[in-house]
Parts: structure tokens; sequence; C-alpha cells
């Protein structure tokens, strides 16, 4: 499968990340190569294999249903680009 | 003790000689802070700590003089700008991340510091952890403190990703370092600057903390001069962490007392698929003689075969960039790092934008991979193939362990390469981590030990492979070749 | 209900619908953090730094939300999936910290079920219909955007960001809105009953996405929309109303319908678009690597069971079986609050043959009396035991149903007992023969007229003269033996 300059642009759409004509173009290519290297594995027979779930054997743990975090605004806020009022900001959602 | 000598200790060396009052540890953190101060032009640190240094040796000092101190007292230590460590800067390499100061403190650099570690500073990276170079970092890339001998200055990579860390220690600037592997991020970068580099079953090391590239692969490590180091260093690194749902609840062996070079008893196996077509001699002739070295310590050689290897790379490159899509979709500007708000834009545009001028071309090509191969109609083709492929990868690792305790394998397909050679093919630069991302996929132990010099007198690796949580078959294996390889080459000082 | 059909100019249409209703779990920390899921808190007072998604975060399951959405599984009579796992759903909004919600898509822990719905909950002799459960799955809640606070710039409070919800998704089996709703009214019950969710709707612990399509009679399934967020069930059926009826009317102007989401705009009543550019939403599901699959062991299932209460249909049944009418059954089991109250009055009565005496009662008496002072029946001042009590000395006879209500007025206002109402108050009804008799003598005397009336053959003059002993008495005379000994005085 390749991509063309309408799909790179609907994928950087949809990873929000802008780009500018040029810089699609050159992706174009870029991404055909990689796709094209990686489709290597239609090669292989998977029919039947399950894929993998569990990178080594392991049990999900369940945690206590217990309060044992939150209360920490100030460091949840410190980083942030605009905070005011104990909120982020962020430019205006239209809904 | 004069400062050079005391930063040409190992871990060990520092902890023993610290133990028995050969030298405080304030000197030894005063000698490294200097040496870190003077070794600019590597541009191997982002962040420097002498404070935390400073203070975590005199806390050692006064331990020591109190009878009791703990295991890494004394000993200062360089930290992957991967790991969040409270109230110093944490960038991942990314511009994204600037100005970002975490506070909360990683689970392994915790350990690290409760064991009494003291941080000498953030070390640069690939940004994210996405490259094999160190050539992706927004901050510019590490040079290798090593040089080709054929006279000429060409700066060298000193790998990727964690490639602060591997010129840190090659350079003498910390005697231990915490490096994490995706794909081979310690093994390779270790194996190009001549330094033990050990990446331990996916599990053992809490992810809590470290920066996410992609979670099913990563995995942090000790990288250090020797394989004891290593061991010592991953016994304070490792533990169940009951923050991170994929952590192991297993013991923590004292891999470091049972370490042992005798091989008798012992299966090494070597996989026919490892040995690619094109593969430099000087690669296979390492290989021939670390098979020498491992027989010499008592070991049986036997030939096995991972039969789905060539398509480990591939495999990689689907799931890696498919997680990390996800797992990097949280650095939109609102919480936290770079915000770009075009004048007239909205919610969307300053997403975008902010990513746009955030990421690097690397990590946005990784991620525009990833969100494609999960996007409707395609998450079969690529996503969920890989997933199988990667299931049977797994399995012919199963299949050897019948055969064999261990596997030895080059650890690159050649020495490292000056920088600026392969950044503009990525598959190019992919293909670097051909030897190390078959065992990431399947969350096995693996090191990379030094064994030698090839022809420009640049360090070369092999690798010593394990089943899952079997750390000390990997040290054993690395330690009968580090007793024969006698590696003991240094890069001489240029910066 | 089953034909509910709306005519319209090219006949009648058919409404297909299906709801996937989102429950918040129970539960005291989140579902991945350990921060507290209490409602009205300071904004981001509530958030760890997992629900954050600050870098390297990673997220844990709380057990209490598994069990919560097994137990509200089983109760809805549901296949329970002994493996299922966590899937990310990616997608960029502010309220959304990790750029995905941890959500199930492939493997949801609880399959197929199905839930009995009676539109008229009141009316015993209405239909029941058996409406499809899809699946129930797990998933994170997103934080809140405020927009109104300033001029340029939108708030984010991540309070709700990483709290549990199940969101229960039913098949496309409800053809009318009243069915709709009946079905929501009776979730609501069963989960309240099964205590997995508060079921509060104003305050968002419910809320339904509604899928709306209409067809032609036996004709295939239209092309539906789906209406987000719809908060209480008055809103449904008018949405679901409106939005059929929108649907119609395009088709029989020659247009077709766009599969789309859409919003229901209380103030108006009526749904619009809600993403005109909708630009493609692609959710890029895949298994989250940060978690493993959950794999539920025998014993964490039959603790799961163990701990269901009886469930609002048992019972009814059980009720019914005890005498109790119909009508009492489905009043006393639509609210687990009331069903607790009655249940706990029943015990405290251990006098099961005045089951329907006690229903009777809970439902005409104390209802009425929670009404007029504004209670719920949890504040109600008359304990279950009291209630008991009052209902004993009506059947002993130490009460007539006349000072019963008496009795049960005091009650209401002071929280007294009944027996030491009764005692204090001298309301005990009395049966001494000798006393009556005497009153009858009396009364007897004072109307000779009347009595030579009655005698005369005026047989309609008994009740004056009932009334006239009652009255003498202050109401505490026995009316049988009233009647009795009155019966014999007029011979
Ligand atoms: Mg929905
Ligand atoms: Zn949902």
């Amino acid at each position: 499968m390749s991509v063309d300059l309408a799909q790179v642009k609907k994928i950087a759409t949809l990873a929000r990340i802008a780009v500018s004509d040029r810089q699609a173009e050159a992706l174009v290519p870029e991404l055909n190569n990689i796709l094209h290297w990686v489709e290597q594995l239609n090669e292989v027979d998977t029919e039947g294999v399950a894929p993998l779930e569990a990178v080594v054997p392991n049990r999900t743990r369940l945690r206590e249903d217990a309060v044992t975090d939150g209360g920490i605004r100030d460091a949840v806020l410190a980083n942030a680009p605009a905070a005011e009022h104990g909120f982020f900001a962020v430019p205006k959602v239209i809904e | 003790m004069a400062g050079a000598e005391l930063t040409d200790l190992t871990v060990a060396g520092i902890r023993d000689g610290f133990r028995r009052g050969d030298f405080s540890a304030r000197e030894v953190a005063e000698a490294f802070v200097a040496a870190v101060d003077g070794a600019d032009a590597l541009n191997a640190f982002l962040v420097k700590t002498p404070d935390h240094a400073l203070a975590a040796a005199d806390a050692a000092d006064r331990a020591r003089s109190e009878g009791a101190p703990p295991p890494l007292s004394g000993v200062p230590i360089g930290i992957k700008d991967l790991f969040a460590t409270q109230g110093v800067p944490t960038t991942a390499g990314s511009r994204i991340l600037e100005g970002f100061v975490p506070p909360y403190e990683s689970s392994v650099t915790a350990r690290l510091f409760a064991a009494g570690a003291g941080m000498l500073g953030k070390l640069n990276m690939d940004q994210f952890a996405m490259g094999s170079s160190n050539e992706t970092s927004a901050y510019g890339d590490v040079l290798s403190p090593w040089r080709r001998g054929d006279g000429g200055n060409a700066p060298l990579t000193p790998g990727g990703s964690s490639g602060g860390s591997a010129a840190a220690v090659a350079a003498r600037l910390a005697p231990g370092v915490t490096g994490t592997d995706t794909g081979g991020s310690i093994r390779q970068p270790a194996a190009f600057v001549g330094i033990t580099g050990l990446k331990p079953t996916y599990g053992r090391c809490s992810r809590w903390g470290i920066v996410a590239f992609a979670s099913s692969l990563d995995q942090a490590g000790p990288m250090a001069q020797d394989v004891r180091d290593c061991a010592i260093l991953l016994e304070a690194m490792s533990g169940f962490d009951p923050k991170d749902s994929t952590s192991l609840d297993a013991p923590v062996p004292a891999w470091e007392a049972s370490m042992s070079g005798d091989l008798r008893s012992k299966r090494v196996g070597i996989p026919a698929e490892y040995r690619m077509d094109g593969m430099p001699a000087e690669i296979e002739r390492l290989w021939e003689q670390g098979k020498a070295w491992l027989r010499d310590a008592g070991a049986e050689i036997v030939d096995v075969s991972l039969p789905h290897t060539k398509y480990a790379l591939p495999t990689y490159y689907i799931i890696a960039p498919a997680e990390a899509s996800s797992n990097l979709a949280r650095y939109d500007g609102v919480r936290y790092g770079l915000r770009v708000t075009p004048g007239q834009g909205g919610l969307a545009d300053m997403y975008a934008e902010t990513r746009a001028a955030g990421f690097g071309d690397e990590v946005k090509r990784r991620i525009m991979i990833g969100t494609y191969v999960l996007s409707a109609g395609f998450y079969d083709a690529y996503f969920r193939k890989a997933q199988q492929v990667r299931a049977l990868i797994a399995r012919d690792f199963e299949q050897a362990w019948e055969k064999c305790d261990v596997l030895l394998t080059p650890t690159a397909p050649s020495a490292a390469f000056a920088l600026g050679e392969k950044s503009a093919d990525p598959i190019a630069m992919y293909l670097n981590d051909v030897f190390t991302v078959p065992s990431s996929l399947a969350g096995l132990p693996a090191i990379s030990v030094p064994a030698g010099l090839d022809g420009q007198g640049l360090p070369l690796g092999l690798q010593v492979i394990g089943r899952a949580l079997d750390e000390q078959g990997v040290i054993d294996a690395g330690l009968a070749i580090e007793e024969r390889a006698g590696f003991a080459a240094k890069p001489e000082k240029w910066w | 209900m089953a034909n509910y059909i709306i005519e319209g100019d090219t006949g009648p249409w058919e409404l297909v619908i299906g709801l996937e209703v989102h429950a918040q779990v129970t539960s005291n920390a989140k579902l991945f953090s350990g921060a507290a899921t209490s409602f009205g808190a300071e904004p981001n007072a509530q958030v760890s730094l997992v629900d954050a998604a600050m870098p390297g975060m990673l997220p844990v399951v709380n057990g209490e939300c598994v069990k919560q959405a097994v137990r509200t599984g089983l109760a809805l009579g549901a296949e329970i999936h002994r493996w299922s796992r966590f899937d990310r759903k990616n997608y960029f909004y502010a309220d959304l910290p990790q750029g995905y919600q941890i959500s199930q898509l492939y493997h949801p822990i609880v399959g197929e079920g199905a839930l009995e719905v009676q539109a008229d909950e009141k009316n015993p002799d209405s239909a029941v219909r058996s409406i499809g459960i899809e699946r129930i799955h797990l998933e994170q809640d997103a934080g809140k955007l405020i927009h109104d606070q300033h001029p340029t710039m939108s708030y984010v409070d991540l309070n709700r960001s990483g709290v549990a919800l199940m969101e229960i998704v039913s098949k496309p089996d409800m053809r009318s809105p009243e069915e709709a709703g009946a079905y929501v009214k009776k979730l609501r019950s069963i989960l309240r009953y099964v205590g997995s969710c508060d079921g509060n709707m104003e305050e968002g612990s419910m809320r339904a996405d509604v899928n709306v399509s209409v067809r032609k009679a036996n004709a295939p399934f239209g092309t539906r929309c789906e209406i987000k967020n719809v908060n209480s069930v008055r809103f449904i059926q008018a949405a679901i109303e409106y939005e059929a009826r929108r649907q119609i009317e395009v088709l029989e102007g020659g247009g077709a319908i766009v599969q789309e989401t859409r919003l229901f705009d209380p103030d108006r009543g009526e749904t619009r678009s809600l993403r005109s550019k909708e630009d493609a939403h692609d959710y890029r599901y895949f298994p989250d690597p940060d978690l493993l699959p959950i794999e539920l062991s025998d014993e964490f299932l039959s603790e799961c069971r163990d701990s269901l209460p009886e469930l609002p249909d048992a019972k009814r049944a059980r009720y019914a079986g005890l005498g109790v009418s119909a009508y009492n059954a489905a009043v006393l089991t639509a609210e687990v609050e009331t069903a607790r109250y009655f249940d706990a009055a029943l015990d405290a009565l251990a006098r099961p043959e005045l089951a329907n005496d006690a229903a009777n009662w809970v439902v005409a008496e104390l209802f009425g009396a929670l009404n007029r002072i504004g209670a719920n029946v949890e504040a109600s001042p008359v304990a279950p035991a009291q209630a008991a009590s009052l209902l004993r000395l009506v059947a002993d006879g130490t009460l007539s149903k006349t000072l019963a209500k008496q009795v049960a007025e005091v009650m209401f206002e002071t929280g007294g007992d009944p027996e030491k109402i009764v005692e204090e108050r001298g309301l005990r009804q009395t049966s001494d023969t000798g006393a009556i008799e005497a009153v009858i003598a009396q009364v007897l005397a004072a109307n000779e007229t009347k009595v030579a009336e009655y005698r005369g053959g005026k047989d309609k003059l008994f009740g004056f003269f009932v009334g006239q002993t009652m009255k003498a008495m202050a109401g505490k005379g026995n009316p049988a033996v009233v009647n009795e000994l009155l019966k014999k005085a007029l011979g």
C-alpha cells in the first residue's frame, strides 16, 4: 500500500501536526519507503497465530479502591503554559 | 588520590574504596563534577546537577561515619533525560518538553537515590529515544569521545538513543549511568563506545516516571565500564513497582554476589540467521572469537535457528511507532511544555502548531507512520499482523531455549559511524538495531560487552541474550567474555 | 406500546432506538488512579499526576470498578467475559489529557444480556418486552471544559478525568420513546439496587447516547443518528420524538439521513448536528500496552455473585407470593430505598400474612405523609420497626383503623413509638363488653323514637347507632364488638 499527498495530509491532521505543502510532499516518499519496507511482513504466514498479548508472562493486579492521590493542584498546574483560578486555560473551544 | 584516577574507577571500585576509607564521597563527587564541567565539547549533558551529586556525597560521608552507608553510597551517576527527576528539568531530548520540571521522581531514579547514589546531571539522548545515533536530539548531537585511527577528526556517533549516557561513561564523566532500551538503545551505544550495557527482562525496572516511547518495549537498564558494575546498578534499579501494571512481582536476585564466568554445564546458542549478508569481516571474526572464549569458559556451543529474525525490524517499526503515536498524543500544549498559539487560531490550531514546532523530524515521521498503521482499514494489515509476527519471534526464542541457555551474537552490524553518515536514510539508520531488536520484541534480557577494536581502532561489542528473568545467565556469559577479551582501550582525551 | 408509530405523509413509520448509557461506577477512587471521585470538589483538586497525563505516568486498574461492572453484568443476566482487555481510543480534545481514552473495544468485560421492561410499571397488565443488552465495558470519563468564564479562553477541570464509567450498550430493540424511558428507568433501578451506580442524572452519573432511526414496517433498519449525552429520561424521550419526526420529514421530502452525531437542546426541544465538519473520526483503537489483560478467577466471580442483592423482578415476585397486590409490589420495588424500607418493616413485623396490610400502609399512609413533609423514604420520621409495631397494634385489635391513623399522625410528627403514643394519649381501643354495653344503653335510652323506628323495620338506622356509640366512646370502641352488642341490644 502507498500513501499519496492527500493521505499524508489526512494523517498529519489525525496526528495534529501542522505540515506545509512542501513538508507533506517530502513526506510522501519518506513514508512510502518505510511502508514498503515493513510490508515484508506479508511474506510471513500468520494464519491462526494469536497476536502477542503480554511481552513477558505476568498477571493483572487489581488495585484497592482507596483514595491515595489527588489534592495536589499546585503540582498538577505547576508546568501549565496558562492556568487561571485553578483551571488549565486553553484558547476558546467553540462547540 | 588524584581526580583523574578517581574518575577512572568503576562503580565497584568507588563503592569499595569509599567503604575502605581510601577517599571520601565528596572527593569522588568533586572529581566527576570537574570532569563533567570539562567535557562540554561532547554535549553529553543537558543539565548539570552538581549540587545533587555533592549533597548525596555528603550524606554518604555522614552515613559512613555512622557505620551504615547504603549500597551505592559515594557513587555519582548520570541519568538519561528520559527519566523524570523531581525539580530537575526533563525534556526527553525534545523541544516540546522544554522547561518542563517534573513534580515527581521516576521509580528507577528514586531507587538509585535511595541506595545512596547522587546525580551528576541529565544526559542527552535521541528525541523521545527515537534514534540510533543521538542525532535526533533537539539539543544537538552528542559526540563520541572516540575517534577513528585514520588521523581524521570526523566526529563519530556515540550511538543512540542513550548516546549521552554512553559518551559519559566512555569519557569517564560518570562511572555508571541509566539508559533505556526500546529496540537496542542501551546495547548499541554501549557497543559503539566500548562500555557494557544491560537491558533487563521487560518488567524488571519500573517504567513509572520514564517518558514513554513504546510501552510494550521500553526498559530501563544500566550502562557502565564493566559487567560487575551493571550487575550492581541493575540490582538497585530493579524491583516490583505497584504503580506500573507491567512491573514483574519477582524478587531481585543478588546478581553481583552470584556472578561467575564459569560456564561449565552451560550451552551457548549461535543463531544462524544473525549471519547477515554483507556483514563486515571484522564483526564475523569477533563473533568467532566470542565463541572460542565461551568454549574456553566451559560452555558448549550449539547452532540454533531463529527463523523470523529478518522480520524483527519491520515488526518493530510498526509496533513502536504505533504505540508512540498514541503515547505522544499527550504533548498538546495544554498542561506542560511548549505551547504555540497562532494568532486567530483555536484549540485545534494550537495542537497542530505546538506539535509541529515541538517535535523533531524523526519523531514526526514515527508518529505519522504509527498513526497510519492504526488507522481505519489498515489496523489488521499492519498492526495486528506485526503483533502476530511478534508472537512468532517470541516463539523462535522459546524454541531456541530448548537447545541452549543463552545466545551469542554481535551487538551491532558495524562500529560507530560518523555523524551525518546515515541521517538522510531512515531505513539505513534503522538497520543498526538488527541484532538488538528481536530480543526487545520478546522482552528478553541482553547485555553488550566490549570485545575488541575494529581496524580503525573503534570498539566492537558482543551481545548475550538470555531467557526471561535470567539476567544471571546473561551477566555470567558477559563476564566470561569480559575476562577473556581483556578490553582496556579507552578514548584519548581530546575534549 | 409495541405498535407505536408515527403517521407520515407517506404512511406509518416505525422507530428503532438503541441506547448507550454511560453510568458512573460507584467507587472511592478513579479507574486508573488513586484520586477521589466525589462530586463538587474545587477545580483540579481531585487530580493525580496520572489523571493529568504527566510524562511517564501509568494506569493501574481499580479492582472495585471491575467488580462493579461484573456485578452489573450478573444483575442483567449477561455473559461475563473472564478474559477482557483495555484498548485506547485515540482522539485529541482539551478535556482528554492523554490524547486517548482507555476503554474496551475488542474484548469488553461483559457480553450479551437482557432487561425486561414494562412500559407502564404500575399497570401489571401492560406488555413486558425484553430489551437486549449488547455489552458493558469499562472506560474512563473525560474532564470538563468551561466556556463561560473568560472571553477568549476555555478552562479545563480534570476532576472527572479518569473516573470509571460503565458503558451499557443496548441492542436496537426499542420502538417508542416510552419504551426507551422505561428501559432507562429500569436500568437505573437495577444499577441502584446493585449499588454500582448512584443513578444521579442531575450530577451526570448517568447519561445516554441515543441512537435513533426510522423505517417503514418490516423494512431494514434506516440510517441512524446518535444524540450524545442526554441526561434525563424526559429529555431522552423528547429527543427521540423530535429526531424521529425530523428524520421522517427529511425522508419524505426525498432526502437521505446522514449518519452523524447530534446534540439535544432542551431549551428548544430539538436536536442539531454537533460537528458539521465532522473531520473523519478515526479513533485508531489498539490494545493499551500499559495494561495487561484482566483475567477473572472463580473466586472473584463468586464474590461478585454472592454480593448481589435481591433484584427488583425477584422481589416483586416474592411480594406477590406474600399476597401483596401487583400494583403495590410494582410501586414498592421501583426504587431500592422503598424496597429496603418495606423489607425492613416486613422483617420487624415477622407476620407474612400481614404483608399486604403492610404494603397498603406504606403505599397509602407512608408515601402520603412523606409527600406532605417533602421527605424521602430514607429520611422517614417513622422507622420500619415502628411501622411494624403500628401494624401489629391494628392486627391485634389494640387500634382500630381510625385510631391507627391518629397514632400515625403523631408518629410522623414526633417520631415516637406507637405503643407509647397509645399509652400516653389513651388511644387504646376497648373491647370491654361491660363498658360498651353501658354506653349502648345510654345511647338507646337517649334515642327512643329511633329505636322504635329501627325495630319497626328501618334497618338503615343501624349505622346511626354505631356512630353514636363510637362518638360517645371517643372512637375507642372496638367496632366489631360494638356491632355485635348493638345487634343484641336492639334485638
Ligand atoms: Mg457512545
Ligand atoms: Zn463511552
